[in-house]
């Protein structure tokens, strides 16, 4: 394992949805948390909504909703759904977790 | 009842076998195996729209790239990106990677749904192509969750107003992998690609269409480089035009043995024969003919390339090259191995709707059965000729039949459906083969029903009478030593009567002479015989004076009685 206590990114991340739905209301709020929780101090989150701006759709290649493009660090990485999965959404975001020590030990009996 | 409205694809027979059009504001769903020409149809149906009909439409792939699109139907001249620049065509390409594709929670397709809509708004699209939609299965991998999405999709489309379709992938027992044939109930359409005889061929059938009628065989259709065309050939409806008129077979003595005239405009004419009997001569003939009169005539040959045909015919005199030159004559030589007897009819079909010949000829077609089996070679046969009779075109047909079989018979039996039947044979003797024509049937008109010695001379074919000799009809140097033996009694004969006329002649010369004698002979006879006559009668008078001086010395007195009795004595 390396040292994850290291990383230093800024990350950059958009938040596609379609209007105020539960699914992108409970989305953002879960985004909010994880980010809180791991990257505090070094991210921004965008949302945007489709309804307004749907030639991004495209652009960005966007089929499903809500999805979350991580625009930095590169490279960008998509992710689908409401984010109520946060072990999948940190290694979809590829964020290095600031676990305890005793964590990873008890990882490798 | 509100009849179906229905969105003419303009593709060729795709129309017809739907009765106008695929559903109009409604999905169709198309499915059929990999490489059967979902995607070149779908295709076909936004670019026809944009072209004929002036329907934008918006393609949605899935699984090709736009340049790929773009660059596929450029062979098929479809300018996809002049579309795209008129605003009559938008492609849309959905990149899903499975391998990249996280998902971390709940979602739905909106994000689709906000493509499309845009995508139609933008260009005021009436047309959609959805190009498969299975790439979303493999990619997320939840059936229920699409499910509910394709349902919703579905009812998107319809609330849109727009003439779409989805293509599938077929399923092992189902016609779509993933049972879209339940979101789709209005129209599903179904393509194939099989093989028989180791010969591939397409076809398509419409399996659903609610609401209208519709074709339910299964038609043969053709991807070229115009595009997708299918065939409706069941034009089984036998009301086709009777035409009065004549045409020259090409051959005087033939249009003598045909009531004087030849063979109708329009009917189909079937030549058979054993190899070598001159069946392609005879075509020959009839294809020089029509083209002398400024006529169209398309030669589908089977067995022999172009240039072998122009050369050979050249030995009998017959240059079919001038016709190829003025445009008159189209050759069109494709093995009948090449591809199945259904593709075989569509391109005949597509050819004969492009060249507009008064004849065709199709030699042989005996070959075609090399593709297919019997029924279906005459059921293909009976379509192609119930489709040229409805054009009026005059069709020659040479069948080649093998020896060991009946002689007046088919291989495939497509007599009945011939109009006129001429029979070439074989008639062997003396060690020689030559060939004997006779018209087996000619409906419609009186026939000779006389056989002819058909014969190959470098300026064409000649039909001469046969000869009827003892042990039947004779033909070449038989008939040639018949004629000459007759030739020779008749002069014997001759001679005989001369000969006979002479004796007479000199009998009654003779004859003549011997009367002359007899009559001379007579004459001296008489003449003799009338000097005793009068000898005697001298005499006589000379004794009575003497009896008279008598008495008359003696005194004596007359008595009648002596001079009677001297009268008696003297008589």
């Amino acid at each position: 394992m390396s040292h994850p206590t290291h990383d230093t990114r800024q990350y950059l991340l958009r938040l596609y949805v379609a209007g105020q739905t539960p699914k992108s209301i409970s989305a953002f709020a879960n985004l909010k948390n994880i980010c809180e929780e791991h990257l505090q101090g070094r991210y921004q989150i965008e949302v945007i909504d489709l309804l307004i701006n749907p030639t991004l759709a495209k652009d960005e290649q966007i089929f499903a909703l809500p999805t979350l493009i991580r625009k930095l660090p590169e490279p960008v990485i998509k992710i689908i759904g409401d984010l109520s999965n946060t072990e999948r959404v940190l290694v979809g975001l590829d964020i290095k977790v600031l676990a305890p020590e005793h964590g990873l030990k008890n990882a490798q009996p | 009842m509100q009849h179906l409205l229905k969105t003419p694809t303009g593709i060729k027979g795709l129309d017809e076998i739907t009765d106008g059009g695929l559903p109009k504001g409604r999905p169709t769903l198309i499915c059929g195996g990999t490489g059967c020409g979902k995607t070149l149809l779908a295709m076909e149906f936004l670019v026809r729209g944009a072209t004929q009909f002036n329907e934008a439409g918006v393609f949605m792939s899935f699984e090709e790239k736009p340049e790929e699109l773009s660059s596929n139907f450029a062979s098929l001249r479809f300018d996809l990106n002049d579309l795209i620049d008129q605003k009559l065509l938008s492609i849309d390409h959905v990149k899903l990677e499975p391998s990249e594709i996280e998902i971390t929670g709940d979602y739905d397709l909106e994000g689709l749904l906000i493509r499309l809509d845009y995508a139609i708004d933008s260009i005021g699209a009436k047309r959609v192509v959805i190009d498969t939609l299975e790439v979303l299965f493999f990619g997320l991998n939840d059936e229920d969750l699409l499910r509910s999405e394709l349902r919703r999709l579905f009812s998107f489309l319809k609330s849109k107003g727009v003439t779409a379709i989805i293509t599938a992938e077929q399923g092992k027992k189902t016609f779509t992998r993933f049972g879209l044939e339940e979101y789709v109930a209005d129209c599903v359409i179904f393509l194939s690609h099989s093989v028989s005889h180791q010969i591939a061929t397409r076809r398509i059938r419409i399996v659903k269409y609610r609401g209208s009628a519709h074709g339910t065989s299964e038609y043969p259709f053709l991807i070229d480089e115009q595009g997708f065309s299918v065939i409706p050939i069941s034009e089984l409806t036998l009301d086709h035009p009777a035409s009065n008129e004549r045409i020259s077979t090409g051959i005087l003595r033939l249009d003598t043995m045909l009531g004087n005239k030849g063979y109708f405009r329009g009917s189909s004419v079937l030549v058979t024969g054993t190899s070598g009997t001159g069946k392609s001569s005879l075509a020959a003939h009839f294809v020089n003919a029509s083209c002398a009169r400024g006529e169209r005539c398309i030669y589908f040959a089977f067995e022999e390339s172009q240039n072998q045909i122009i050369r050979n015919m050249h030995s009998i005199g017959i240059n079919l090259n001038q016709w190829v030159e003025q445009g008159l004559l189209k050759f069109q030589n494709t093995r009948s191995t090449l591809y199945g007897l259904e593709m075989h009819l569509v391109v005949m079909h597509k050819l004969i709707d492009e060249f507009k010949p008064s004849s065709v000829i199709l030699d042989p077609i005996s070959n075609l059965v090399e593709t297919a089996s019997k029924p279906e070679v005459k059921y293909m046969l009976s379509r192609l000729i119930d489709h040229l009779k409805t054009q009026e075109i005059t069709a020659l047909c040479i069948d080649l039949t093998s020896s060991k079989e009946e002689k007046e018979g088919t291989d495939i039996n497509i007599s009945s459906l011939m109009d006129t039947w001429l029979l070439l044979q074989i008639m062997q003797g003396s060690g020689e083969r030559n060939r004997g024509l006779y018209i087996l049937k000619s409906r419609g008109m009186a026939h000779s029903n006389q056989v002819r010695e058909f014969i190959l001379m470098d300026d064409g074919i000649q039909l001469r009478d046969v000869c009827i000799g003892s042990g039947g009809v004779l033909t070449g140097s038989d008939r040639d030593n018949q004629q000459a033996k007759d030739k020779a009694e008749y002069l014997e004969s001759k001679q005989e009567i001369e000969r006979k006329q002479r004796e007479i002649e000199r009998k009654k010369a003779m004859i003549e002479v011997q009367i002359a004698s007899l009559q001379n002979q007579f004459e001296a006879e008489k003449e003799d015989l009338l000097r005793l006559i009068n000898k005697e009668k001298l005499r006589n008078e000379l004794l009575l004076q003497d009896q008279l001086d008598m008495s008359k010395l003696r005194q004596a007195d007359p008595t009648p009685k002596s001079s009677n009795s001297s009268e008696g004595s003297y008589q």
